[in-house]
């Protein structure tokens, strides 16, 4: 992965509109999160796999970004990137990593689903 | 002496940071060594330092760095299972159940090691636990292998009281410490934080050295 290049992430965004697309979304802080102390509750939530279509797809801020994708009922947010790639196929990976390199958030795009 | 020794964890790198020493030290002695690894750790947030996994290269990464890691400390079969990672404790656990039932009926392990259910803090291990006890519960008392089962939640000494078998690991620290290195995208960031002296809290580096040099387990009751 690379520091986000925002015009690469936003025509990356802008190939994947009006398509039938996989979703990858996820945050967390851990699953020790508790167990180490570093905060008083463990939270994380993904979706694998997730099909949508988004019309607008936009990337925001002056790093860490922010992208969101308005679908025809709804919203895909994600708040925290720091970091892209876009795979030889085609995939579209984003992620947030903290200081220590461990990954906080990722929002991720594909024609074809991930792999479980 | 052990005839077999069968480890049941669900993430790469469990068998190495919980009981590599203990894993080594049957390896060396001619023990045959069988890892059920029950996910590739697909969500796992440590991606190297500085990091060079992404979410979807991780379960591949890992996979290497645990044939790495089985080749320091000696076991010889990994048999994957085929989970994905946090999603242990929401499939079927009569299924799941049944998967190392027939394991166990083929292998025949004199020992396992496996999470003490309930006490192993991530749900994935205390969901594997848990269904690898049921298995083994199965199973006619003459048949059934010993467990040695390991916990680590912060109430486990006083729930459980102290661990009965403290296995001393300094001579196979080396091999160890071997794993945990081939872990590389779960250890880089903790070794580095070691290596700079940045614990500030002590107790985190003694307890990095308590791992390279003993391991402590709870023999399972299945009374
Ligand atoms: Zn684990």
């Amino acid at each position: 992965m690379n520091t986000i290049n925002k015009s690469s992430v936003q025509s990356a965004l802008d190939s994947f509109l009006n398509r039938e697309v996989y979703l990858h979304l996820e945050t967390t802080n851990g699953a020790y999160a508790v167990h180490t102390q570093q905060s008083n509750m463990s939270v994380g939530a993904y979706i694998r796999n997730g099909r949508i279509s988004f019309g607008r797809g936009v990337i925001t801020g002056d790093g860490p970004y922010r992208v969101g994708l308005k679908l025809e009922l709804g919203w895909v947010y994600a708040e925290g990137l720091t970091d892209f790639e876009i795979t030889p196929e085609g995939q579209l990976l984003l992620a947030g990593h903290d200081q220590e390199g461990r990954l906080a958030v990722a929002l991720e795009l594909s024609l074809s689903p991930f792999k479980l | 002496m052990e005839q077999h020794v069968l480890v049941v964890f669900p993430h790469p790198d469990d068998e190495t940071f919980g009981c590599g020493g203990t894993i080594a030290q049957f390896a060396k002695s001619g023990v045959p060594v069988t890892y059920i690894c029950a996910t590739m750790g697909q969500m796992g947030r440590n991606m190297g330092k500085p990091f060079f996994a992404t979410r979807e290269s991780l379960p591949n990464v890992r996979e290497a760095e645990l044939a790495e890691a089985c080749q320091a400390i000696g076991i010889q079969q990994v048999i994957n299972l085929g989970l994905r990672d946090k999603t242990v404790e929401f499939e079927d656990p009569e299924l799941l159940t049944d998967r190392i039932e027939q394991i166990l009926r083929e292998i025949r392990p004199s020992l396992v090691l496996t999470h003490y259910p309930g006490y192993a803090v991530h749900p994935d291990h205390n969901a594997l636990g848990e269904v690898t006890i049921r298995a083994i519960s199965r199973l006619s008392v003459q048949d059934r292998p010993v467990v040695y089962a390991h916990a680590f939640s912060h109430d486990s000494l006083d729930v459980l009281g102290p661990p009965d078998i403290v296995n001393d690991i300094t001579a196979l620290s080396d091999l160890k410490l071997a794993a945990i290195r081939a872990h590389k995208s779960q250890s880089q960031g903790i070794l580095a934080r070691i290596a700079k002296g940045q614990f500030a809290e002590q107790s985190f580096e003694s307890s990095f050295s308590h791992l390279l040099e003993s391991e402590s387990f709870w023999t399972y009751n299945f009374s």
